[in-house]
């Protein structure tokens, strides 16, 4: 692994400015955020804070546009050795790893008030007492549709337990349309990919604006879904344990699609305007495996949160 | 640090040096001073905590601020002053260990940095807000930190947030640097101890940062838009909290003590002469502490009401890690044993940290029984465990570190008398701060109080003269690093007659770029 050829051509940049402004940025964003959230709460105007998030996002994103590109052109010139390279790679997989201890969180939530905290409030289990003391009436069941408290969230509207699984009720069931969405995009990104090690770019570029395009209609279809909980069934933030796993989830997740898709944009746009060498192309692979890792956490998604 | 101009580029003149570089050792010096600068902050709020607890009775403080200084105090030594403190160390010694020229993304590793300050005025400044700072404890339990919370604790979950996200940063690059950087010969099982630490801690790093980040982030859902994570009238729990947050912090005080056993490693073979016995079994031990970890989070909860068969679980997984720990102490032991010894400063922080590490590890398994938690939980018993591994375990290494390596950063040996007096003030210091809160607990003390019940009076009053015996000692080292800094008697390139390391073969003070070609594989050592 420690190559002694390469080592010495270990390319350490000389000073630069990115880090210390990209955290000055990130400082304003999350004050300014912080801002926003707390003067709603207050019940005070938000525009000031509005704006210093603003100003502090748009600081980060244009010091990360510049640092990308610095990285791009010194990759171009040729200053990046093999070596340096294995580095962005291990970088991009622990990157990866830690979000996905980040989704794990939010499913060992969603198991632990399924298979723990919920029939416990309902009477069940080794801590059934309690639950009993306190709500009496409460009826353990997923998805929850009555609150042991409604008065303090409100409850969703009955009748969304209806799953049938049948051909008549899949090819209306738009959270399978978006598996199969996000299953296929993961096979057209690869299409390109191969398009790409063979240097057929006018296939690569087809293959990069079918998946562009998918992710993007994911995303819509996403949001007809959030339409629906919110109107139709009264799934809400609000409304109790069922929302709020389901929303942070689903939302976190579609947050990561997003993310994902603007990568790819960005890739596809690379891909125009000639970057990516067969045999070099890390930023096209980086964002292919955060595409795939948004589809695998999809695929989790689907099962536990749609199906079971 | 009085710059070495070698070769073609030294370090940049002025401020901008320390803005914008990408140098390991500057990096490295900027994380240490910024934690050094939280240790005395952190401190400031302890000795407000013991004044208070001098003497029965509310005297100096309103209970709700009492409540923010344990809070900040917990924060600022865990986050602020523990943590950066080791990732300043691997800053400046992995490349040197490993004979890399410096860390394998040197811009992010600025970033990591940069980030801290600016996490940290958030997070103080939340004393300053409407409604105070956090005031829940270092764990902020919900509900307390949600229902109950200032509003300032929004900024206390950015803060956290971001410092996070620093903290991944800086785990990716030590990983990739370990994995990826290390010179011609270095093979995995001729890593310096401290460097296999840190990349078993880099990976628990990054697995429970993200799931700190979940937990606030349910907070601050819970608090702002209505979810119900952590309350029952909605089907959440707030143990779940509890679920998450110890799946975060038993390996988050793993974070903070792995790293020590590396340091302590590296210095009782140099003073005692001898290879470090047992080095194999010394890898394995980390990684097996490492992994038990992620399977006791529970320990910290046998008192909420949890099924009869977690409880058991739980309590034996935590038993467990005294092995692998005992096989530690055990090689450190074996070390000593019949070496050719010397007692300069680093070597007494090294001793003192087995010996009082190992009561702190004592107590932790007293702790783990189940049925004897129930009393001692919440009590100052916890209290004296947590000290005795944090203070004079992790933080005592970091000085042991600091003594050891200084006359590397700075070219100059430090002043060995002041620092023997600096160290046996802090070994006073600590053991009379600490000891008596074990029998304050067993009495049944609690914790987190400003007042308490006169039975406790005098082990109370006995803690707090310890507690500023500790507090002002620390300014004889801020003094003997600053001394140093000047100047004083070279140092030679091994400056410790038994040290074996690359870090050792460079000129002292460390030039300002190191192994820009590799090092000759001949210098590599097995361990
Ligand atoms: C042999 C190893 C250890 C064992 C068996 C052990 C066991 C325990 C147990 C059972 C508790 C919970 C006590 C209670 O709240 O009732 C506890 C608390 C704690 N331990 Fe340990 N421990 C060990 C090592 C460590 C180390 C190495 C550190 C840090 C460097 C550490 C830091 C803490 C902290 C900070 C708490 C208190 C958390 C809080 O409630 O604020 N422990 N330990
Ligand atoms: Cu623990």
């Amino acid at each position: 692994m420690a190559s002694g050829s390469s080592q010495s051509a270990y390319y350490v940049p000389e000073q630069t400015k990115y880090p210390f402004f990209a955290s000055i940025g990130l400082a304003l964003t999350v004050f300014g955020l912080g801002n926003v959230l707390n003067d709603i709460a207050a019940g005070n105007s938000v525009t000031t804070s509005t704006w210093i998030a603003i100003v502090g996002f748009l600081i980060l994103a244009t010091i990360l546009f510049n640092w990308f590109a610095t990285v791009i052109r010194e990759n171009h010139a040729g200053m990046n050795s093999d070596q340096l390279k294995r580095s962005y790679v291990w970088g991009m997989m622990w990157f990866i790893f830690s979000e996905v201890m980040f989704f794990a969180a939010f499913f060992g939530a969603l198991f632990y008030v399924r298979q723990l905290s919920v029939p416990w409030i309902g009477g069940e289990g080794a801590k059934g007492i309690t639950g009993d003391v306190l709500w009496p009436e409460f009826q353990a069941a997923w998805p929850l549709l009555a609150n042991p408290d409604s008065s303090v969230f409100i409850n969703p509207h009955d009748g969304l337990n209806v799953k049938e699984w049948s051909v008549s009720f899949l090819s209306g069931y738009l959270p399978f349309w978006n598996t199969v969405i996000l299953i296929t995009s993961s096979v057209t990104l690869h299409y390109a990919h191969v398009a790409l090690k063979a240097e057929n770019r006018a296939r690569l570029i087809q293959w990069m604006v079918v998946t562009v395009a998918l992710g993007l209609i994911f995303l819509v279809l996403q949001v007809l879904e959030y339409r629906e909980a919110y109107g139709h069934y009264g799934i809400t933030l609000n409304s109790g344990i069922y929302g709020s796993t389901f929303f942070l989830l689903t939302g976190f997740h579609g947050f990561h699609v997003t993310l994902g898709t603007f990568m790819l944009i960005v890739m596809l746009l690379r891909c125009m305007k000639g970057h990516f060498k067969p045999d070099d192309h890390f930023g096209f692979e980086a964002a292919a495996w955060y595409w795939h890792f948004v589809d695998v956490v999809w695929v989790g998604l689907f099962i536990f949160v749609y199906c079971l | 640090m009085s710059a070495a101009h070698d070769h073609h580029h030294g370090p940049a003149k002025g401020l901008s040096r320390w803005l914008y570089t990408t140098n390991h050792k500057d990096i490295g010096s900027l994380y240490l001073w910024f934690s050094f600068a939280m240790f005395l902050l952190g401190g400031t709020f302890a000795l407000v905590i013991r004044a208070e607890l001098f003497q029965p009775g509310l005297q100096f403080v309103e209970p709700n601020f009492f409540n923010q200084m344990t809070t900040m105090h917990g924060l600022v030594m865990v986050f602020g002053a523990v943590m950066p403190a080791f990732v300043g160390l691997a800053n400046w010694m992995i490349p040197l260990m490993i004979g890399a020229p410096d860390m394998a993304l040197p811009r992010m590793n600025n970033w990591s940095f940069w980030i801290l300050p600016f996490a940290f005025a958030m997070m103080v400044s939340t004393m300053f807000m409407e409604g105070g700072g956090p005031n829940f404890g270092w764990t902020f339990y919900a509900p307390l930190s949600t229902t109950y919370a200032p509003p300032s604790t929004t900024f206390f979950i950015f803060a956290v947030h971001i410092m996070g996200a620093s903290s991944i940063m800086g785990s990716i690059n030590v990983i990739a640097t370990i994995l990826n950087m290390r010179a011609p010969g270095m093979t995995l099982m001729k890593m310096p101890l401290f460097v296999w630490t840190w990349l078993i801690t880099a990976y628990l790093l990054i697995a429970v940062m993200p799931v700190l980040a979940g937990v606030v982030t349910m907070m601050l859902f819970d608090i702002h838009f209505g979810t119900s994570f952590f309350n029952a009238a909605g089907g959440g729990d707030p143990v779940l909290f509890q679920h998450l947050f110890w799946f975060f912090g038993h390996p988050e005080v793993n974070i903070m003590i792995l790293h020590a056993f590396g340091v302590v490693s590296a210095i009782i073979p140099t003073f005692a002469r001898k290879r470090l016995f047992g080095y194999d079994s010394m890898v394995y031990a980390t990684a097996s502490i490492a992994f038990l970890s992620f399977i006791v989070w529970a320990h910290h909860m046998f008192t909420v009401g949890m099924p009869l068969a977690g409880q058991l679980f739980f309590m034996y997984a935590t038993m467990l890690i005294a092995v692998p720990t005992g096989v530690k102490v055990f090689n450190w032991v074996a070390t000593m044993f019949r070496g050719a010894m010397t007692f300069e400063t680093p070597m007494l922080f090294a001793i003192a940290f087995v010996v009082l590490f190992t009561i702190g590890g004592f107590t932790g398994v007293m702790l783990a029984i189940t049925p004897v938690d129930f009393q001692y939980h919440d009590t100052y018993f916890v209290v004296a465990h947590f000290h005795y591994v944090l203070v004079p375990g992790a933080v005592f290494s970091i000085m042991a570190a600091t003594y050891y390596w200084l006359p590397k950063w700075t070219g100059y040996m430090y002043d060995e008398t002041l620092g023997k007096l600096h160290f046996w003030l802090s070994f006073i210091g600590v053991n009379l701060l600490f000891f008596p809160q074990h029998f304050l607990g067993l009495a049944g003390m609690p914790r987190r109080i400003p007042d308490y019940a006169l039975q406790f009076a005098n082990f109370n009053w006995i803690s707090s003269v310890g507690g500023f015996l500790f507090g002002f000692s620390q300014l004889i080292l801020l003094f003997v690093v600053i001394k140093c800094v000047k100047g004083g008697k070279k140092a030679t390139d091994q400056v410790w007659e038994g040290a074996q390391g690359l870090e050792w073969t460079v000129p002292s003070p460390a030039p300002y770029h190191t192994f820009e070609t590799p090092p000759d594989p001949k210098l590599i050592h097995a361990q």
